[in-house]
């Protein structure tokens, strides 16, 4: 690990009491839900990681519990590092809170992780689905949604596809 | 008949100001059909007379769910699909996926010296490839109409290049896990060459044409500022973070492949605008001739050596032993059937695609095929820059903002 990382990974421990792991050289902690905005907050403030790179989700259904990590790529141009943080959220409609404040960008991240997982964002001042249309039903990168095996619909049995589907709303 | 789904307008009514509801203010839709959006782009503007005053985004027409497809194949099957991301990348892409896989089994030491050569050079030409298309649409979207055809003519060689070491103009899959597809052939160099002598006269050509044209300079100066603070707030990369004063690029922060070893400049501009975002992108083409010129003398250096990494648990055995070895058609049946395990854990690996940072958050689980893969695409995140950049500023030059920030629509929607 480098040493500015160490320093900051330390400081972390002490403050936050999170846990670390460490893979192929790239530094993961694990932070709670209600911690994050502070977290984020810190490293920005404190140690110029200024630059949220990447912020995505994984989906560890039936296997694991809690079923979300919220994954958090965060980048240093100062002092050329990144740390990456994961937030393990508990239940099938988990939620924390957003870090739109601390860094702009996360916006559509946030969007997307919600259209894409279902995992609400406390505070976030336009959650809306981002990729799929707005009256999708479900979340695809959930691993319980089945990829693809959908009945085209054509001319002739457009009605009774339409009529099978499900919507929201109703 | 066919049920619209009622999305009121109360759900979007925070987008949009108060004048618009008193009717002072005008809603427009542009797109998702229309040219200047390069591809399949919606936006919701809410216009002043012809002024912007505010502008929403709305994507998502074209995702293929490339994401979920990838989770259901095994890390060689699902390499091709990564082509279709960033059609105008497909190398990066490839690139970024093949060395992402390669960190997570761990045998990103391992690659061939002239597989990074000629990744290398294969890379850079995209670079121009694809800023020969940003700059065609761009000119052409601010009604320089020339400019777009000589640039087509120009990315044609490249194409021709990429069809020559894969037999594929676009969708390439040239450079996969553990090496690449098979080595360069023998006109590889004199092709290469042809191309990298003819090219400088070329963009002194789109130069002559536009840097100093007071029809274009009229069009970008000025326009569409982004200051240095809100470049870092809104995570921008690539071009236009470069375009507003910060000297930051991948291949020199984070070096990957041979570009440590080599000698190449990061154009950088301070001004923020359509202009200087212009003149970034025009540098980057000649710093990446450069880079060429000196990985293709490498390459004679390591003529003879291989392309893929002596570890056979991930590569296919060579096409002569199948003939006469049963072991190899063994492996070559697994190799391309099972694929190869990569184990529990996540890694993240990130690349200078031509339009900023293309990263890949990849997932093992210990099986063959990934858990989760997630491309931070640089598209996506630049995009978010838009409504920032449009505000004030009339319909006309949001034309030219989006030509300058230069997303790929495939690379945003994914």
């Amino acid at each position: 690990m480098e040493q500015y990382l160490e320093l900051v990974v330390n400081d972390l421990r002490e403050r936050f009491q999170v846990e670390v792991e460490t893979f192929r050289d790239e530094v993961s902690v694990f932070v709670r839900p209600e911690q994050i905005v502070e977290v984020c907050q810190t490293l920005r403030d404190e140690y110029n990681f200024d630059f949220l790179a990447d912020l995505t989700a994984v989906d560890y259904w039936p296997q694991q519990e809690p079923r979300f990590h919220v994954v958090y790529q965060l980048y240093s141009y100062l002092h050329n590092v990144s740390l990456r943080l994961r937030v393990p959220v508990q239940g099938e409609t988990p939620s924390l809170p957003t870090v739109e404040g601390v860094y702009p960008n996360a916006n559509w991240y946030e969007r997307e992780v919600w259209d894409m997982f279902g995992i609400h964002f406390d505070g976030h001042s336009d959650l809306r689905r981002i990729l799929m249309p707005f009256d999708w039903v479900g979340h695809p990168l959930r691993k319980d949604y089945p990829l693809g095996y959908e009945e085209p619909q054509y001319t002739f049995n457009f009605h009774d596809i339409e009529r099978k589907k499900r919507r929201p709303r109703e | 008949m066919l049920q619209q789904m009622e999305i009121t307008v109360d759900e979007l009514r925070h987008l949009f100001t108060e004048r618009a509801r008193a009717g002072e203010t005008m809603i427009l839709n542009m797109g998702p059909q229309h040219p200047s959006t390069h591809g399949v782009l919606r936006l919701m503007l809410e216009l002043d007379g012809e002024v912007v005053v505010n502008c929403v985004p709305d994507i998502g027409f074209l995702h293929t769910g490339v994401e979920k497809n990838m989770e259901a194949k095994n890390y060689i099957k699902a390499a091709v699909m990564v082509d279709r991301l960033d059609y105008l990348n497909t190398m990066g892409n490839n690139l970024v996926y093949a060395l992402a896989v390669e960190k997570l089994v761990g045998i990103q030491d391992q690659i061939p010296e002239r597989a990074l050569v000629i990744r290398t050079i294969l890379v850079e030409l995209q670079r121009i490839a694809s800023h020969l298309v940003w700059l065609g649409t761009h000119a052409l979207d601010l009604a320089a109409m020339s400019v777009f055809l000589y640039c087509f003519r120009e990315r044609e060689l490249i194409l021709e290049i990429f069809e020559l070491v894969s037999g594929q103009r676009m969708m390439t899959t040239y450079i996969r896990p553990g090496g690449l597809w098979r080595d360069v052939p023998e006109d590889f160099y004199d092709a290469v060459k042809q191309f990298i002598d003819y090219f400088p006269r070329r963009i002194d050509q789109y130069e002559a044409l536009l840097t100093d044209n007071p029809l274009f300079k009229q069009r970008t100066v000025g326009i569409g500022v982004l200051k240095k603070e809100d470049a870092i707030r809104w995570g921008a990369t690539g071009p236009v973070l470069r375009g507003s004063g910060i000297k930051y690029d991948i291949r020199k922060a984070r070096p990957y492949l041979i570009y440590d070893a080599l000698d190449f400049d990061i154009p950088v501009r301070e001004e923020g605008d359509v202009y200087a975002r212009y003149l970034v992108r025009m540098e980057e083409m000649r710093q990446s001739l450069k880079i060429v010129r000196q990985a293709l003398e490498w390459l004679k250096k390591t003529e003879g050596q291989p392309v893929r990494t002596p570890n056979r648990k991930f590569v296919p055995p060579p096409k002569s032993e199948l003939a006469h070895s049963m072991e190899a058609v063994i492996h070559h049946f697994k190799y391309w059937t099972e694929g190869f395990k990569a184990p529990k854990g996540a890694v993240y690996v990130a690349v200078e695609s031509p339009r900023g940072e293309l990263g890949v958050y990849l997932e093992g689980n210990g099986g063959p095929k990934p858990h989760r893969v997630h491309f931070r695409t640089p598209s996506f995140a630049n995009l978010q820059l838009l409504p920032l950049l449009a505000k004030g500023h009339m319909v006309a030059d949001l034309v030219a903002i989006i030509g300058s920030i230069d997303i790929v629509l495939g690379d945003v929607d994914r």
